[in-house]
């Protein structure tokens, strides 16, 4: 027993080590993020045409140096991240949420519910996402409220494939039989029993979904079909940067990073919960 | 053992020494020794037996033996294992290069192992599997190891042996999967063949027809033997010399008759007497609770007490089962018409009184868990009417029939797979409580599931523990408290106790017959394993596909056996003991396939009364229904 708890320990000091990186990138981002109004009340849009592509650490006034507007990198970085973190989260969140529904049900129920969404899903599946873009934009116009449901329509059938999968698996497995054979109703049994035994796949595709949206978001601004294209956001920066990427790397570089730890911090927290809602801490060992 | 006389090598001379053998597991909290400081010789031509319960060391020590412990993490901490092959030089596998034990393996030193279906590769034939056996270390070409293989099929009493070469292993049985497995063990006539547990998975009249096999080649090409196992009834059929192991150490080596007469290690005195010796209730009318001895420290303590099972009430039956017929439909057309269905329960009737324990045995797919899951509603039946307490199950209401599952409970074989690893173990035994509203109060709730935890011999606080932070036994408990929370008045124990160590089989037995005495219990006890039957039930029911061939009083059934079946099974389960006569009568013959063309519906038997309350089905009916 005494090998056992200075295992779960152990385990807890490396689940905390996760959390705090963690919480310190994704949640340090998203902070700054909040308090972009009063941080750069301009919003980054206040151009300075004598310090265009100014290099970082070289001015007081532009930590990470300027865009090629004379606007500054870091306000803009920060005030990016609002489309970006809104449009990637709340997409994620949507799409979680109607895919892992529909993958419940489809999985548990079977039966012909099963058959018409799947294969629903499977001609989403087969279709571009580009090309769908252009005719679903085209027709609801532009806006971050339209991208965001967009994503979500685009999007929920992964959740609802992964999810779907995991049920088909689990309903036959001893536990869940043997709590029909109690008399627990279905569902108790998909909420409490299957629904738990799924969130680890559900977690590592929500942080993966998030980056995947961010930079997504971004290809649909650059076609001209995203978010006004005047409103920063990392995607957005990341590909006007790329013009400039032979003289002036940081007018990519920093968004890139923005990202980056977003992603990771975001990774990093999907470990930490993955590994808190297994209690045997197998998973992914 | 006259009859294994040593054919190659010296008798003085052990074909195979391993001294002072440690093995090392790398692990979260630093290295875990797996084996200790163990030694033992195998003489050419013998078969040395290795038993001790899981964790004990054993599987590990015959894996170290071949090196496989390489790839599985192990690493050998010391020692060594010296093989002698005919005429050479000893080796010592410890310190021997990669290369030169790749040309031990598979040629002098074979293995077989317990899964026959995953030590297959299912995407190629029979025959290319062994071929490559033989190309490898035999150096023959396609149409010689064609040949040999077939010859090799032959040696291990397959019947069509040339069809089977181009067979994918699918197509096969577990038994035919194992025998295949045994004659790519002897491709090369090797001179030591390992053994881990090769018939544990396989039904018992299966089990019979390997181990003769294995006796046999055994004595005609003169290999010695390891045989690794948990079942001391095999032990006693198959060894010459035991090792007993438990937890990494070797604590007893000596001749089999030796071992069974008078075990000296106060562990392997335990282990005998959880043994259940099928025969040992001959002559009493009654179910019987025995004293069990557990390790206790390093100590063997007695627990329990001898207590006739006097509990079954026989003036009006608690269930009563008639024509009970459930079908499962497969195979199915383009147009989705159902071409073959699996006859899994043809018209089975049988009653259960209250007290009482009925067992219900066959072998794999003779029906007896579906009858289970049917009962407990987790399978729909296709006809036939079940009463419980008089009342029908087809005429009750939604509603009546969830109460139902309030009032029969379940406990299903794999302790671990049946609870929920997310959920503390006191949240899965309160589960029934809460789902049928039988106490509101959560503090009423907590008590509750204290008491039955203490019940079933746990302690209180651990309700708040995983299932994982549990051993397999105590996980059976967890599963036993599980049921009785309810307060159910059936409980159906589908083979609960067939994958736990003997000693501890012992100890849910006694408990499964004390918690029976005391709150008036029936069961029915699902299980392929004769010896526990004996000891448990009241009345037996045979199975053979689908049907009940024998149906009466323990006592009627296992004294005076009247189906071929019955006896066919029961001569087949291995007896912990090495002074009975081993050449038994040769058991032959496949389990039929339970699935049928639509429209060729199976023969039902007729029974007919040979004693009171002891029916047998007519054995012509029998041989026509699986044909």
């Amino acid at each position: 027993m005494a090998a056992a708890q200075a295992v779960s320990s152990g385990r807890r000091h490396f689940r905390s080590l996760e959390f705090t990186l963690g919480i310190l990138f994704a949640g340090g981002m998203s902070l700054a993020v909040l308090l972009s109004p009063f941080l750069f009340p301009d919003g980054g849009e206040s151009m300075d045409l004598m310090a265009r592509l100014v290099p970082p650490f070289q001015k007081a006034a532009h930590i990470l140096g300027t865009d090629p507007l004379g606007r500054d990198m870091l306000a803009r970085v920060v005030v990016g991240g609002k489309i970006s973190l809104t449009v990637g989260l709340l997409s994620m969140l949507g799409a979680m949420t109607i895919g892992t529904l529909v993958g419940l049900a489809a999985g548990y129920y079977r039966g012909i519910a099963e058959i018409l969404l799947m294969r629903f899903a499977d001609i989403q599946l087969a279709l571009p996402f580009i090309l769908v873009a252009i005719m679903f934009l085209a027709i609801l116009g532009t806006g971050v409220d339209k991208v965001i449901f967009f994503m979500i329509v685009a999007q929920w059938v992964q959740y609802a494939r992964l999810v779907r999968g995991s049920v088909l698996a689990l309903r036959e497995r001893e536990f869940i039989q043997s709590a029909r054979a109690i008399g627990v109703g279905n569902g108790r049994i998909i909420f409490t029993h299957i629904l738990p035994n799924v969130l680890g796949p559900i977690v590592i595709l929500m942080t993966l979904n998030v980056a995947n949206n961010i930079l997504l978001e971004s290809s649909l601004t650059f076609i001209g079909l995203g978010v006004d294209p005047l409103i920063p956001s990392w995607g957005g920066m990341l590909a006007d940067g790329r013009t400039y990427l032979q003289t002036a790397w940081w007018v990519s570089v920093f968004p890139g990073l923005a990202i980056m730890f977003t992603v990771l911090g975001l990774n990093l927290l999907g470990d930490w919960l993955r590994d808190l809602l297994d209690p045997t801490g197998q998973t992914g060992k | 053992m006259s009859e294994h006389t040593a054919k190659i090598g010296s008798a003085n001379e052990p074909l195979l020494s391993v001294r002072s053998l440690s093995v090392e597991f790398r692990t979260d909290q630093g290295a875990f020794r797996a084996v200790k400081d163990v030694s033992f010789d195998v003489q050419p031509g013998k078969t040395l037996a290795v038993v001790g319960e899981s964790g004990s060391g054993k599987s590990v020590t015959s894996l170290a033996i071949m090196r496989l412990t390489d790839y599985t993490g192990g690493r050998i901490a010391g020692g060594e294992v010296l093989f002698r092959p005919k005429g050479g030089e000893a080796i010592d596998l410890v310190k021997a290069s990669d290369d030169t034990l790749r040309g031990i393996r598979g040629k002098d030193i074979a293995m077989i192992f317990q899964e026959p279906m995953t030590s297959l590769n299912p995407v190629f034939t029979i025959g290319n599997q062994i071929g490559e056996t033989l190309a490898l270390h035999e150096g023959l070409n396609t149409r010689d190891s064609r040949l040999r293989a077939k010859e090799l099929l032959q040696k291990v009493r397959l019947p069509d042996a040339d069809k089977l070469l181009d067979r994918y292993p699918h197509q096969l049985s577990g038994g035919m999967r194992q025998r295949v497995m045994i004659a790519m063990a002897l491709a090369c006539n090797p001179k030591l063949l390992i053994a881990d547990e090769p018939t544990t998975a396989l039904d018992v009249t299966i089990q019979a027809q390997i181990l003769n096999i294995i006796r046999d080649l055994q004595q005609e090409m003169g290999t010695a033997v390891i045989f690794i196992t948990h079942d001391m009834g095999v032990v006693a059929e198959m060894a010459d010399d035991v090792v007993v192991m438990w937890k990494g150490d070797k604590v007893e080596q000596a001749p089999v008759r030796e071992i069974f007469a008078a075990p000296k290690h106060p562990y392997t005195r335990a282990l005998l007497s959880a043994v259940p010796r099928l025969g040992s209730l001959k002559g009493q009318p009654l179910p019987k609770r025995s004293p069990v001895m557990v390790m206790d420290g390093g100590e063997p303590r007695q627990v329990g007490e001898t207590h006739v099972q006097n509990t079954a009430n026989y003036t009006k039956p608690i269930l009563q089962v008639d024509k009970l017929t459930t079908r499962f439909d497969v195979g199915k057309t383009f147009f989705g018409r159902v071409t073959h269905r699996v006859h899994a329960v043809e018209e089975v009737s049988f009653d259960i009184y209250p007290g009482e324990t009925l067992a219900l045995v066959g072998e794999s797919g003779s029906g007896k868990s579906t009858i289970g899951r049917t009962l407990q509603q987790l399978i729909e039946p296709t006809g036939g009417t079940v009463r419980f307490d008089g009342r029908d199950m087809n005429a009750m209401s939604h509603g009546e029939r969830r109460r139902l599952r309030q009032q029969i409970q379940y406990i299903f074989q794999d302790p671990f797979a049946s609870l929920d690893p997310r959920h503390t173990v006191g949240y899965s035994i309160a589960e029934p409580i809460v789902v049928h509203g039988l106490i509101k109060d959560r503090k009423a709730i907590d008590k509750r599931v204290q008491e039955l935890l203490e019940q079933v011999g746990l302690q209180p606080q651990h309700a708040k523990r995983y299932p994982h932070e549990f051993s397999g036994g105590q996980r059976q408990r967890v599963c036993i408290a599980r049921a009785l929370a309810s307060d159910p008045k059936l409980i159906i124990a589908d083979e609960s106790v067939s994958a736990l160590d003997v000693s501890i089989q012992a100890q849910i037995v006694n408990l499964l017959m004390e918690l029976q005495e005391r709150r008036g219990l029936s069961y029915l006890f699902i299980t392929h394993d004769m010896a526990v039957v004996e000891k448990i039930s009241h009345r037996v029911a045979v199975m053979y596909l689908g049907q009940i061939v024998e149906i009466g009083t323990r006592q009627a059934v296992f004294e005076n056996p009247q189906h071929s079946y019955t006896r066919k099974l029961l001569s087949a389960v291995p007896i912990a003991d090495p002074q009975r006569e081993r050449a038994k009568t040769r058991i032959e013959g496949e389990i039929p396939s339970p699935v049928r063309p639509v429209g060729k519906e199976p023969a039902i038997h007729r029974m007919h009364e040979v004693e009171p309350g002891h029916w047998v089905a007519l054995e012509a009916d029998t041989m026509r229904g699986a044909a």
